[in-house]
């Protein structure tokens, strides 16, 4: 790791020529976890994400949605570089990630922040926040002591936990839980990566506070030019925050689109569903039951077959949904939905 | 106030107080709360977390830690003072007869090594004196399938449910006496919005068809309002405002309350969202005059004093601001219980 890669102001001028091609390209990925086995006998796989694709351009955000179960997790921890892939590439300014060996591996996670969703299991109880913070800037190499407070309290200020003397040698269960959380921000951004991952950023906090750091986020979003990925179950947290929306079901992305189109238009009946489940906060809400589809996600081991979501989806055409597994049809502009719906209206993406 | 005054109300609490001892101070979680709640209704306490509703909750069922500083005030469940019981009877008497809860995290409070049938059993068989084994396991067969259990999971243990499945059974688990009162901390908190949703169709449903009542703890206020007939707003263990909640959601009247919603993040609309400057202050040592002053916009000379109670309405709201345009001081703790629902 030289000096120059983690250097404090980032360049712009470097890389131009590869602007045009996205960050990162995920390519037909899929996340298998081989079951026990049982002597010679294979037991098949749990598919968590299955045959997924997508690019995320240089300083986009975007929100990957669904419910717990659906592969959003797997699909990070593989960008991570935390699982391997059991097929397909993540192709990272247009490498493997998974190319060239642990060495390539170190730098391509200097790159890359993350952000935990739980910020009181992700600081460690018996470092100071100083120690805390300074500990991914001695991995990366930075010897310098004066140099490493420096950035220390720099990286406070951005986070706006200030004055940051008064937090240097406080220890983590010290401050609230929205301080703990920007402290969390703070450390996935000390190596100015280029791509930060955040796990739920919010969804352990208190609705006000929870406003405080999607905002704090964005601000950093758009100053740094960051690629963010978001992954949440929350859809109504979204829209303040990212540009556009992939919603994954069952290890599949169902549903690609801009933020606003998804909201105002979804296509594939699963998003519908999980739009109508969200409260906004009226009280004729509590005059009537709210449609949800029946039964529950199905089982990663065994998924049926043809469309995840035909055994709960009322539009289901028999013959068709149950069999054949739908392509993802492009419609207008720059959304794409995975739903024979939409075979006429839309050609294969 | 008498007996009767009370028999169209399933809960009437009246000055209702719970202190802890700490080693370094007493901590008001709970401060002189009244309020009341109509048979077949639900109350939603919101408020940021450490603002004293959970405390709150479990003074109403009387699950208390040992360290509790002062626990006093009037509860009237289904019309009985149950404050002046001793332990005993209110346990054989009040808690799952009358009033009972699902806890926080209600998930993982089932407990791992029994069937379900017979945890959910349990109440029955320590409450309805008399009752066989068979005429127990049909009220479970029966509450499984109004809270939607699939009827073969009776035989089987919390690990092999999913996180709402097992929330439906600890509700199951809460309905199964038939009380007055259902307490909820937080039923949905951990669950995704779809089983979300399927759990507030649940508790909606109960709530029409049995006619039970609910105190609906929660900091999520967007989904409360799947539930709510009234909305209490809790700051710094006060009742800030207690208004039905097709008002409440209108418009909120305490400025806390509407910074509160203004925080929420809403799937239409365009408005910005905003936040809380600053945090709760804390309960070892409150603020004197209103807790809320000194985070508040509109905050003036006046609010160094404590605020009462202003009356708006069938609206109560704790803010100076209020002051002229207000019916009436209400101060004693039967007039407030007396004006909610």
């Amino acid at each position: 790791m030289s000096e120059q890669q983690v250097a404090v102001t980032a360049q712009p001028g470097e890389e131009k020529d590869t602007q045009e091609q996205p960050l990162l390209s995920v390519r037909n990925l899929r996340i298998w976890y081989e079951l026990k086995r049982f002597g010679f006998l294979h037991a098949g796989y749990v598919k968590a994400v299955d045959d997924v694709s997508f690019d995320l351009p240089r300083g986009e955000a975007i929100a990957v949605v669904g419910e717990s179960g659906c592969g959003k997790s797997s699909l990070m921890k593989a960008i991570l570089g935390l699982v391997h892939p059991y097929d397909g590439q993540i192709l990272f300014e247009g490498r493997d990630i998974w190319e060239g060996g642990a060495e390539a591996m170190r730098a391509y996670r200097m790159k890359v922040g993350y952000v935990q969703q739980d910020p009181y299991g992700a600081l460690p109880p018996f470092m100071t926040i100083r120690r805390i913070l300074e500990e991914p800037l001695i991995l990366a190499g930075v010897k310098d002591k004066e140099e490493r407070l420096e950035r220390v309290i720099r990286s406070l200020e951005e986070v706006k936990v200030t004055p940051p003397s008064d937090f240097l040698n406080k220890y983590p269960h010290m401050l609230s839980g929205g301080q703990q959380q920007r402290v969390v921000i703070a450390r996935a951004l000390i190596r100015n990566p280029k791509m930060l991952i955040a796990d739920e950023p919010v969804s352990m906090l208190d609705a006000s506070v929870r406003v405080e750091i999607l905002k704090l986020l964005d601000e950093v979003q758009r100053e740094r030019h960051l690629s963010v990925i978001y992954i949440t179950h929350d859809l109504s947290t979204v829209r303040y925050f990212s540009e556009r929306i992939f919603v994954m079901y069952a290890g599949k992305l169902i549903e690609k689109a801009e933020t606003y189109e998804i909201l105002r238009n979804p296509k594939h009946p699963y998003t519908w569903a999980l739009l109508n489940a969200i409260s906004d906060p009226l009280a004729e809400n509590a005059t009537k039951l709210r449609e949800i589809p029946p039964g529950e996600p199905p089982s990663l081991i065994t998924p049926p077959p043809g469309c995840r979501f035909h055994p709960r989806c009322e539009k289901a055409m028999q013959g068709k949904c149950d069999v054949e597994v739908p392509p993802e049809f492009r419609l207008g502009g720059n959304h794409e939905v995975a739903c024979w719906l939409y075979e006429e209206e839309g050609r294969v993406a | 106030m008498t007996f009767e005054d009370f028999s169209d109300k399933a809960l009437v609490v009246e000055d209702l107080v719970l202190y802890f001892q700490l080693t370094h101070g007493i901590v008001q979680a709970v401060d002189h709360v009244s309020f009341s709640l109509a048979k077949n209704r639900a109350v939603v306490v919101i408020g940021e977390s450490g603002c004293g509703k959970t405390s709150m909750g479990r003074a109403l069922t009387r699950l208390l830690p040992r360290n509790v500083a002062r626990y006093s005030g009037k509860v009237y469940i289904d019309g009985l003072e149950t404050m002046a019981l001793d332990e005993e009877t209110y346990r054989q008497q009040i808690r799952w007869v009358k009033i009972s809860q699902v806890p926080q995290a209600a998930m993982n409070s089932l407990n791992p090594v029994l069937k379900l049938k017979d945890q959910v059993m349990e109440p029955l068989l320590l409450h309805e004196k008399g009752i066989t084994q068979e005429e127990a396991l049909e009220r479970v067969h029966a509450v499984f399938d109004f809270v939607g259990v699939p009827e073969g999971f009776i035989e089987r243990y919390p690990f092999e449910l999913s996180g709402g499945m097992r929330q439906r059974v600890v509700i199951a688990m809460a309905l199964i006496t038939n009380p007055t009162v259902i307490v909820l901390d937080e039923p949905t908190s951990a669950l995704d919005v779809l089983t979300q949703a399927n759990i507030y169709n649940v508790l909606k449903r109960i709530k029409w068809e049995k006619g039970t009542s609910f105190v609906l703890i929660t900091h999520d206020v967007a989904t409360s309002s799947e539930l709510a007939d009234d909305v209490l707003v809790m700051y710094a263990g006060q009742m800030m405002e207690h208004s039905p909640a097709t008002e409440f959601f209108a418009e909120p009247l305490h400025p806390y309350a509407k910074m509160l919603m203004a925080a929420v993040p809403k799937l239409h609309g365009d408005e910005e969202l905003q936040f809380i400057p600053g945090k709760p202050p804390s309960l070892l040592s409150p603020p004197k005059g209103c807790r809320f002053a000194a985070r508040c916009p509109f905050a003036m000379d006046k609010c160094k004093l404590e605020p009462p109670t202003f009356r708006m309405g069938d609206r109560l709201v704790k803010c100076w601001l209020y002051e002229k345009e207000a019916d009436e001081i209400v101060s004693s703790p039967e007039a407030l219980a007396g004006v909610s629902s």
